[in-house]
């Protein structure tokens, strides 16, 4: 395994930090889980923690952004997202101000300390603003680089991270752009779409379902918004069949993205593979992944019903 | 480019003819937009213009100058008094004012930055401009630039907890580049702000906090422009509160004190009759 994605945030954005004078990092006394810590040692002039205290904090991005700074504001996504929304919407969606926002602990592999630290509708929320793009990385590298490029884009980003270390998918030289979808294998008779840590399961998903006959293809959608459409119509076009794959409630997130891509370019049969309208509980991080059926072989599951749901060849 | 002017100061005199004329505008505007909130726009008028024509140091002629001073309103609902002011100090053309609340106008609803970029906040939702005006005074602070945040909001609006975050950071940072403004007309839509959740006592709740605090009649000029002098000038450890007791529908006798004019527009004979009743005020 390699590290956490909110790990490898703290070290990207403090090389931003040496980059660029106008970067500032906010936090809501979380920074030593946020990783934003890492910016804080380095840069301490330049970070500010606002207490426990989100709307606030959220507040202060927009006005910073206002006046010609970058900001960064991390916590847990659950208390970002869910305590600073209508922040979220009126000092930084609608008036579009250069903000950035960074959410941790996302999904249930924070594990223990249950459901409400577990943040199971962040990216709903966050494609619920209008011009924002939402950001979900898979592995230390790809939230690296996409560290770098919500810094580069002008106008507001969120990023959700992970607790868990997550599996290593790819090396420092792979490139990552907004919007754009890393396409793993060639496989044509089913596209496995997954974001975050489904990510490193979708990939077990495709080995297994290999030896079964069954030749998948997997796409690392980090992007949820702009959710990249070529390659989603490429997908459906060339594979017939779709299943998605999210640490996330079904409603609202990566599933309903590519749905609506889907619907408006190339409709295919889809599954869904994410959290069913409920929230979890403590356990270990495996555990809940296992229980609430987010674990490769459910990805396998799908995606032998969803192949069998594809119409017969004529 | 260098700009370091402020808007031209002009006499006690001038500026209570310009309050006076800024109410009759608020009422046109309001009357014809048939919507709007006449109560918290009336009772705000000489607090904006001290602000505009004396305090505040900005430019007209150069809205993005960076060490231009900041305002923001946060009491959004109270925007026609802002446009109004805007019009008389320059940035915008009166002839826009009629245009208020129409489809496709500047003048939105509430303040809304994209419609009208020398805005310094999109703000409606209450409880938020005080944490934006904070974001502002930092970056003054981080760039070592001497320009001052002026954050407007009611006394209804204090009820936010939002505000107590806020309230909480701002003398914490030292943010002596920084004034809260309470526009304290005592009254909010549904009834007097004590019989719904009384904030008072404002000023003791703002020492209590570490603020600086200032209590005016917001409507006496001999009043509000020492104070906010004072605030703008500031050279103490902690930000200002100004807590500026005023008259929900000031200038107009069928307004004043009625909770009503919250958020009601005048029919056309009651713009009438308030500006006839304005007009012949003495100054």
């Amino acid at each position: 395994m390699g590290m956490a994605t909110r790990e490898a945030y703290g070290q990207a954005l403090a090389e931003l930090g040496a980059k660029n004078p106008n970067v500032i990092a906010l936090d809501a006394d979380l920074a030593k889980s946020t990783f934003s810590s890492k910016f804080q040692e380095k840069f301490p002039d330049r970070f500010f923690t606002v207490g426990i205290a989100e709307a606030n904090m959220v507040g202060i991005a927009g006005g910073l952004a206002m006046t010609g700074k970058i900001p960064f504001a991390s916590s847990f996504a659950v208390f970002l997202m869910d305590k600073g929304y209508d922040q979220l919407r009126v000092a930084v969606a609608y008036p579009n101000v250069n903000a950035k926002f960074v959410g941790s602990h996302s999904g249930i592999s924070i594990g223990e300390d249950g459901p409400s630290q577990q943040s199971v509708e962040d990216l709903a929320l966050a494609c619920g603003l209008a011009g924002f793009v939402v950001l979900c990385p898979s592995d230390e590298f790809c939230a690296r680089a996409l560290v770098h490029r919500m810094a580069e884009h002008v106008g507001p980003v969120f990023m959700r991270t992970g607790r868990a270390k997550a599996a290593i998918i790819y090396n420092e030289h792979d490139d990552f752009e907004i919007g754009q979808a890393k396409v793993h294998g060639k496989g044509s008779d089913v596209a496995i779409i997954a974001c975050g840590f489904e990510v490193g399961y979708a990939l077990q998903a495709q080995a297994q379902l290999e030896l079964e006959g069954i030749h998948a293809r997997v796409l690392d959608m980090h992007t949820i918004k702009p959710i990249d459409e070529e390659a989603i119509e490429i997908a459906a076009t060339e594979c017939g069949a779709i299943v998605c794959a999210e640490e996330h409630l079904l409603d609202g997130g990566l599933g309903s993205q590519v749905a609506r891509a889907v619907g408006k370019t190339r409709p295919v049969p889809m599954e869904f593979v994410g959290i069913n309208n409920t929230y979890a509980e403590s356990g270990t991080p495996e555990q809940l992944m296992d229980k609430y059926g987010l674990t490769a072989p459910y990805i396998v599951q799908a995606a032998r019903k969803v192949f069998r749901r594809k119409p017969a060849v004529r | 480019m260098t700009t370091t002017s402020v808007s031209p100061s002009i006499s006690i005199e001038h500026m209570k003819q310009t309050a006076r004329n800024m109410r009759i505008d608020i009422i046109k505007m309001i009357g014809a937009a048939g919507s709007g909130h006449p109560g918290g726009s009336l009772s705000e008028v000489e607090l904006m213009v001290a602000l505009y024509f004396k305090v505040m140091r900005h430019d007209p002629k150069n809205p993005k100058w960076d060490g231009r001073d900041r305002f923001i309103l946060s009491k959004g609902h109270g925007c026609a008094t802002l446009y109004s002011v805007l019009a008389e100090t320059g940035y915008i053309d009166h002839a826009l004012l009629p245009t208020f609340r129409k489809l496709g106008s500047p003048l939105q609803g509430h303040p809304d930055k994209r419609f009208l970029p020398i805005l310094e906040a999109s703000t409606g939702s209450l409880g938020q401009g005080l944490s934006i005006g904070i974001g502002m005074a930092l970056a003054g602070k981080l760039n070592k630039a001497d320009f001052h945040t002026f954050v407007m909001t009611g006394d209804g609006e204090i009820q936010e907890g939002q505000n107590w975050e806020a309230a909480m950071f701002a003398p914490y940072h030292k943010l002596n580049n920084l004034t809260l403004i309470i526009d304290n007309n005592k009254q909010q839509l549904d009834d007097y702000t004590a019989k719904i959740l009384d904030v008072s006592p404002l000023g003791d709740k703002f020492r209590a906090f570490n603020w600086n605090v200032i209590e005016i009649d917001g409507h006496d000029f001999d009043q509000v422009i020492p104070a906010l002098e004072q605030a703008r000038n500031n050279s103490s450890d902690h930000p200002t509160c100004i807590v500026a007791n005023t008259i929900k529908g000031k200038g107009v006798s069928f307004m004043e004190g009625k909770v009503k004019w919250h958020g009601m527009a005048p029919k056309p004979d009651e713009v009438a009759a308030a500006v006839k009743e304005l007009e012949a005020v003495k100054i």
